[in-house]
């Protein structure tokens, strides 16, 4: 009974960190239908900041839910600025644009703060089950993987922003039609998509080894929740997430951790093979 | 004058579709402009927005000179667009569309949406319905009134009639004559007869990106003279 407890607690935290690490990257291609390859760089940026700023002295919440989802988000608004506004339209372009700067990112990263691990201890002890040991915050990130995406979805359902964002989404020209700019909302929705990576970043430091590299760990696994959830950021996500979070898990708990990753990618191929436009594509379509 | 268009050049990258389109309307004014497909109806509404660019010419609206800005300035410039196949937001409610009408505004007035609402008593049953799931003329009506929610100026009305049935197209035709007593002008392309001799004060013809003549309304009664203008043999 206590394993099948801690079996549960190793999938809700499978899933809740697939939400979360893939949760940025999926409103910037749920919305804009472009691929950033320097997702998981904006994860690393937000350990980063996390950090940085607890060795500065900053309480370790105020650094994971503050300041790394603003600082990364300001990052998102200068890239979208620089770099991706004049690559609309053009997926691979914006790929290898992305791409490129993920190698810029890491590469100043590593200059400044050099090539090794620094971390932050986790702020919440742990518990046990039976004669099984495990840490509070593993339903602490549940918790805000819920809490991430009630947000977004509360944000695109009741705001006028999000009203308008989702027009946009479905009807660019026809949004610009009625005084909408365009331009605008795809800034601000990278900006709010960097912002969601820099916060996942933030609440991965704690558990996750912080290096300058540590972004492509993520970036795969956040590349395939995402296509394989299709275009509807919440659906697509919770549905992938949940899939693929189980059978990572799932996997890893009946062999070892490395064929559940390899499991894990298996599905995703098989998935995406049958459902080339996603889980959301099929079942989902047009819902957010 | 609240729209003065001279010698407009507009097109398709390097095909050229408006050969130097020149018409002007007074403030008030339900301007008709008569043509077959593809001699340049839509691509004179889509330079007039702002989705083509202008090659050549000018546009003036409300005493601006509007031909190099985009359409999001143009439309809160106070030029509103109707567009060729309703362009209704397929996911978003009825309501929803709606406030789009609005979304060019600093801020959401839904006072002034259910005023716009009483003049469409359709649409006051379907407004938790999906914009994609309304009938083809609901799906007009709807286009018109989200216009109207953006309190154009001008609205550029392209092709209401196509694929609507006879009883919604009366509908539009007495919603648009109130909304003339309310100030509004209108530029309405169209090649259904009935409608735009309904609906304009003007008509004007237009053939392979030119205007080729100007006639009354009531002449459009007359297939001749509809044929010399228009290249039209049916009437």
């Amino acid at each position: 009974m206590d394993i099948a407890i801690i079996v549960g607690l190793d999938v809700i935290s499978g899933i809740a960190s697939l939400v979360l690490i893939s949760a940025g990257l999926a409103v910037i291609f749920g919305m804009m239908k472009i691929i950033n390859l320097a997702h998981g760089e904006f994860l690393m940026l937000g350990a980063y900041a996390t950090v940085l700023s607890v060795s500065a002295g900053v309480n370790i919440w105020l650094a994971m839910l503050v300041i790394a989802p603003v600082f990364v988000g300001l990052v998102g608004v200068i890239v979208e600025r620089c770099l991706i506004q004049f690559l609309y339209g053009r997926l691979v372009d914006t790929m290898l644009a992305t791409w490129g700067l993920s190698l810029v990112i890491v590469g100043g990263t590593t200059m400044l703060f050099g090539n090794t691990i620094v971390g932050v201890a986790s702020p919440l002890g742990g518990f046990s089950v039976g004669e099984y040991q495990s840490s509070l915050y593993t339903p602490f990130l549940a918790v805000m993987a819920i809490l991430v995406m009630t947000g977004v979805w509360a944000v695109m359902r009741y705001t006028r922003a999000g009203l308008i964002a989702r027009a946009v989404m479905q009807n660019p020209d026809m949004a610009a039609t009625l005084g909408v700019n365009p331009a605008r909302v795809y800034m601000a929705t990278f900006g709010a998509g960097a912002a969601i990576s820099g916060l996942a970043g933030g609440l991965l430091a704690p558990v996750a080894g912080v290096v300058p590299t540590m972004g492509a760990a993520y970036i795969a696994k956040a590349f395939i929740t995402v296509v394989g959830g299709g275009t509807s950021i919440l659906w697509g996500l919770i549905t992938a997430s949940g899939l693929f979070g189980f059978i990572n898990q799932i996997a890893a708990f009946f062999t070892t951790p490395v064929f559940g990753e390899v499991i894990l990618f298996i599905a995703a191929v098989v998935l995406i093979r049958m459902l080339p436009t996603g889980i959301s594509g099929k079942f989902f379509k047009g819902r957010l | 004058m609240i729209l003065e268009v001279d010698n407009l050049q507009s097109g398709y990258g390097r095909i050229p579709i408006l050969m130097g389109v020149t018409m002007g309307v007074a403030e008030g004014e339900f301007l008709g402009i008569l043509g077959h497909n593809g001699m340049g109806k839509t691509t004179l509404m889509n330079t007039l927005m702002g989705h083509l660019p202008t090659t050549g010419g000018s546009i003036r609206f409300d005493g601006q000179d509007i031909a190099q800005l985009p359409p999001h300035k143009r439309s809160r410039a106070g030029l509103g667009l109707v567009p060729q196949g309703r362009q209704i937001f397929p996911d978003l409610s009825v309501h929803e569309n709606l406030r789009m009408g609005m979304a060019g505004g600093s801020s959401e007035d839904l006072d002034f949406l259910d005023e716009i609402l009483t003049l469409f008593p359709r649409l006051q049953r379907l407004l938790d319905r999906r914009g994609g799931a309304l009938s083809g003329g609901e799906q007009q009506l709807l286009a018109l009134a989200r216009c109207l929610c953006g309190r154009p100026k001008m609205m550029l009305l392209d092709e209401p009639t196509e694929g609507i049935q006879p009883s919604i197209l009366e509908e539009i035709v007495d919603t648009l004559k109130v909304l003339r007593t309310r100030g509004l002008s209108l530029v309405l392309v169209e090649q259904n007869l009935d409608f735009i001799a309904a609906l304009s004060d003007r008509v004007l013809t237009i053939q392979k990106g030119v205007i080729t003549g100007q006639m009354a309304p009531e002449d459009l009664k007359n297939p001749e003279l509809v044929s010399e203008f228009v290249g039209m043999t049916t009437a």
